[in-house]
Order: structure tokens, then sequence, then C-alpha cells
């Protein structure tokens, strides 16, 4: 599905917090208009690992390759412009509204006397438009939800217009409906607009559901990477997550899908698989 | 928002109301100054005022406009406006609107210095001098103690206001040890005051300003819009947060102690000057020029009120910063409370 290229990937990286290590040795690729997802139990380093392929954190050890450049020896406007992230918190300034925010992401292709260009103002309609927030353009963003301010900044990363964009767990504090409502958000920005998507999430079956190509992490190393239809197994999420499940097919769309083994039976025993 | 264009590709984008403010708050420091450079002991009307500072009038009018009145009037401005763009700068950074220079240090840092040229005995350049290195010490200080990493703003503040409360204490203790009539000279000029200031006072904080502010108002009020979003997102645009900080920093910490060496520790200039910018332009983001033009008025019109509102009696122009921001302070508060936001 995705020949072998790509455009963003470590190699050897060793990253650490002071000294203490998360990864060691560690090679990953993101594989060119994936929409690749980064699972693996709390800890495991799938965060840092993230930070240091947006280049937020210096790795130790090893290179960031962005189109066969060592990332930290690219300007970081210049990365700006090819790598996008929505980071886990973001902080909205007292009484901006949503045209404003999402105005912001323009930042890195604008200069002291090219403030405000057509080009921005058409980018910023079309991201406001692609994630359904248009109608909020003059809303005050302390006013909206929390689905609603996601969408927001996922818009403000999409004005960015940068072929890569990676989401630190976009869906975590939202309830389940707005969960679904990001992730179908994201497929169709991979889909419709040829975007690499790098996102970290916890949620199992929506990585499985969403991720056109998986990467499974436990204690700083890579445990399996490909198709979530490979690499979702019960050994696998035994292996990683220490948690006895079965995996089925999803209904709905064929995917695996984990169901935990539960601590005990039903009193009424459901029906046996055929 | 008002964007201009031209045919070039090139684009400009302000907001017409900060754009007013900016402007009339300038008009009001100018209209203000003029009034205080023709009142005194030796009242002259706005227009002979005008008419001496454009090469006009007497030698006497001369020599009292271009050598008593106007250099403190300079002082004044400028001392408004660096503390105002200083306290901007602190409160965006550390993303807290109590983050002003007052409460994270630097003041009583350059009060230190002050108080050991009055205990060790000196003259005022080297009182001044001394301000500006304990400015400037404290601020390396502070960001030494809060470097892990880089330096985040919740740190920043945490051991700024420890710093604060050592340095009053040793402050304090210089105090009782000065001699009594140096003690009293100390506490005027602790207090803050613009009496007496002539153009060796205005011109190192002159010549600063004319470097760091072009360089805080050009060349990093986008990237500080943006720091505001928080660091992993200003990151993520392509802003070099740390270096930026750093920067920010040291250009503010620089503009304090240079204001503090030309007129004492003015007190709430820096807290109050940009919120009341920012209620007036009701715009998110720092905003810088209202917040100067707002800062020098403030200064200028505090300065106008201690010398003329009790006759035949001067006040420091730090007990009305005071007292006008302090009350400020207390009724915006009181607002926020009634409004439910605190």
């Amino acid at each position: 599905m995705h020949p072998g290229s790509s455009r963003l990937g470590g190699t050897a990286l060793t990253l650490a917090y002071d000294r203490r290590a998360i990864t060691e040795d560690l090679t990953v690729a993101v594989p060119d208009r994936s929409f690749t997802v980064i699972i693996g139990p709390n800890a495991c380093g799938k965060s840092t690992l993230l930070r240091a392929l947006s280049r937020m954190l210096r790795p130790t050890a090893g290179a960031v390759l962005l189109d066969g450049r060592d990332i930290h020896d690219v300007p970081a406007r210049k990365v700006a412009r090819t790598l996008g992230l929505l980071p886990q918190t973001s902080i909205a300034p007292d009484g901006i509204s949503v045209a404003e925010l999402v105005a912001r992401g323009r930042y890195p292709h604008q200069g002291l006397l090219r403030q405000w260009s057509r080009e921005d103002e058409r980018v910023v309609e079309e991201s406001m438009a692609a994630t359904g927030v248009a109608d909020l353009a003059d809303r005050s963003v302390d006013e909206l939800s929390g689905g609603q301010r996601q969408r927001v900044w996922i818009a403000m990363a999409l004005a960015q217009q940068t072929p890569l964009l990676l989401l630190d767990e976009p869906t975590t504090y939202l309830d389940i409906a707005h969960q679904i409502e990001i992730l179908d958000l994201c497929a169709r920005l991979h889909e419709e607009q040829g975007r690499t998507l790098v996102a970290v999430l916890h949620d199992l079956n929506h990585a499985a559901r969403y991720a056109t190509h998986l990467i499974a992490m436990r204690d700083g190393r890579v445990v399996a990477a490909g198709e979530p239809a490979s690499v979702v197994t019960a050994d696998l999420v035994a292996e990683v997550f220490g948690l006895p499940c079965r995996v089925i097919d999803d209904p709905e769309t064929g995917t695996p899908l984990v169901i935990p083994a539960a601590r005990r039976r039903a009193t009424v025993p459901a029906p046996e698989p055929a | 928002m008002t964007v201009i264009r031209t045919p070039g590709g090139l684009s400009l984008r302000f907001r017409p109301r900060a754009l007013v403010v900016g402007a009339g708050a300038a008009l009001l420091a100018a209209g203000l100054g003029l009034v205080a450079v023709g009142s005194g002991d030796y009242p002259m009307s706005a227009a002979d005022v005008l008419r001496t500072l454009t090469g006009g009038g007497n030698p006497a009018e001369q020599f009292i406009v271009g050598e008593l009145r106007l250099p403190r009037l300079v002082t004044a401005l400028l001392v408004g406006a660096a503390l105002a763009l200083a306290g901007t700068v602190f409160q965006s950074l550390v993303r807290n609107p109590l983050g002003s220079p007052d409460v994270l240090g630097f003041t009583q840092g350059a009060s230190t210095g002050a108080l050991v040229v009055v205990v060790l005995g000196g003259g005022s350049l080297a009182l001044a001098g001394a301000a500006l290195a304990g400015g400037l010490g404290t601020g390396l200080l502070i960001y030494a103690l809060a470097w892990r990493r880089g330096v985040h703003g919740y740190r920043l503040i945490l051991v700024g206001i420890g710093v604060a409360a050592i340095l009053t204490g040793v402050n304090g203790y210089l105090l009782t040890r000065a001699p009594l009539m140096d003690a009293a000279r100390a506490v005027l000029w602790l207090t803050g005051s613009l009496d007496g200031r002539g153009w060796a006072n205005a011109g190192p904080l002159l010549a600063v300003s004319a470097v760091l502010a072009p360089l805080l108002l050009i060349g990093c009020a986008p990237a500080l819009r943006m720091m505001e979003l928080g660091d992993d997102t200003a990151s993520a645009l392509g802003v070099p947060v740390r270096r930026l900080r750093l920067m920010l920093l040291a250009a503010a910490v620089l503009l304090v102690s240079f204001a503090a060496a030309a007129a004492g520790p003015v007190s709430f200039v820096a807290l109050v000057a940009p919120h009341v910018a920012k209620r007036l332009t009701r715009a998110p983001g720092p905003n810088l020029v209202p917040s100067m033009t707002v800062g020098a008025a403030l200064l200028v019109g505090a300065d106008l009120l201690a010398q003329r509102a009790f006759t035949g009696h001067q006040l420091p122009v730090g007990v009305v910063t005071g007292v006008i921001g302090g009350g400020y302070l207390v009724w915006l508060l009181a607002m926020e409370r009634r409004a439910g936001r605190l």
C-alpha cells in the first residue's frame, strides 16, 4: 500500500529527558501519504517519539530526518512549512476569535511586509470549511465546547499548509461522539487532501480502525509496525499491553477489533463463536 | 482587522481600534507634557512653550524649558514607555497578568544596587550606575536559578518572587545601616522621583530604548504573539522559543534597569499600563505599541499631579503611580469578581 518512500523518520534515536533515557537506538519511518498511528502503553515513549519527530526534542544520539536532512539543521520556520504539529495542550489567548486563532497558523508563511496576503485569507477560509468551523468564525474560542475547540486547533494546523501533520493524542478529553468526529475528520484530511498524518492514540480500536500504518511501542522499542490487520493480533496486544484479549473483525469496517478478556463470564453465556 | 495590500504583493494588517488607542494615548501624553512644561513658578502658555521649543523665546525661557522642564518631561515619557513595554513583555512571556518587574524582583534588585551606593557613599551618577548593575545582576541571577532545560513561566515567577523577598530584606537592612540623611535620600529614590532629572538621566535610557524598542516592536512582536499559544504550539509554528525567550527577557530587564537608573523604581506602571491598553484595545495578544503610549501618558500625567496637586509641596511621582496603579488594580479585581471571572 505504501511504496517505501518516507519523508520523515528517525534513525538510531536515543531520546532522553535530562539524563533519563526514554528510548535507545530506535528507528522508525513514516510512510508517505499514510495515516500512521503510534500506540503503546503509558510511558512507552510514544509522545516522546512524536516530540522528537516534530523537532521539539533534540535526540541525544541518532537523527530525525526530514527530506533526507537532519531536522535540527533545517531552520525552524522552514520545518514549520513542511511539518505541522497539534500538541496535547495549547493555550487560546483570552477573547481571541476562531478566525483569528486559525489565522495564526499562517505565521510561518508571513513576513514583516507580507502580513496578510490573499493566499493567507483563502487558506484560512478553506481550513475552517474543511473542519466545519466556518460558522463559528467570529465566535470567541472561550465559548466553544471541547469538540469544537479541538476542530479549531486542527483548522489552525491545517492553515499551516504542511504536507505532514503530527497529532499528539487529539481525542483526549473528548466524549466518544467527538472522538469519532475528530478521527473521521483526520481520515478525510488524509484521503481528500493527501496529507501524511501521524497521530498518537490511546484507544487501540480507534487506531486499528483509522490507521493505514501502525507503530506499536513498548518500553521505548518498536515492537511491530505495519498494516493494522497484520499488527493487531491477540499475541501482540498481550505482548505490548500485557492484556489478554480476543481480536475479532470490526462488524462496521472489517478492521481488527480488540475485545479484552472478561474477569468472569456473564451469567447468561454469550453465544459461542461459530 | 484592516488590511492594506499593494499591487507588489506586500500587505499590512492592523486593528483600527488599537491604532486609535495608541495614537490617542500618544496625543494625551504630548498634551499633558505641554501643560507640564508650561506650568510651575514661571508659568508659560502652550503657545509660548511651542514657540520656545521651536527655537523662539527669550534666553530665560530657553533655559527653563530646554534645561529644566524638557529633560524631566522626556525622562517621564521614556521611563513610562520603557516600563510599560517591559511589563507587557514580562506578562506575555510568563503568561500571567501579574508578571511585572515589581513582582519578579528586578525592581528590588535595582534598589539594592542603589542602596549599596547610598551606604558606601557616592554621587548620583554612581547611584544610577549601581541601580542599573543591580537590575541586570538580579536578571542574571533569576535566569540562572530558573533555568532548567529552558526557562518556563511558572518557574520564573516563583524564583522571581523568592528573589524579590530576599532583596526586600537586604534593602531593609541596608537602609538601617545608612546614615540618617542618606537614608532619607534613599527612601526618596526608592519611591521613584523625576525631581531635578536632567539630560544626563534621560540620555542613557533614550539610547537603550532607541535600540530595544524597534527590536521588540518590529522584530519580536509577531513571534511573541505566537508564544501566547504555548511553547509547543509556538515552536510548531516555527518560533525559536528558547532563543526568543532569552532575548525578550534580556531586553525587558535592560529596559527596567535603565528606567530605574533614570527615575528610581517607579511602581505599578509596568503592571497597570498593559492592562489599561488591553482593556482599551480589546485585542488579544501583547499590545506593545498601545501599552507603551499608555505608559508614557500615565507617567507624565502622574508627574503633573505629583508636581501640582499640592501647592508648594511636590510629591515623588512613585507615590502617585502607586496610588493610581494600586487603586486601578483593586478596582479591576473587584470588577472581575463581580463579573464572575475571578
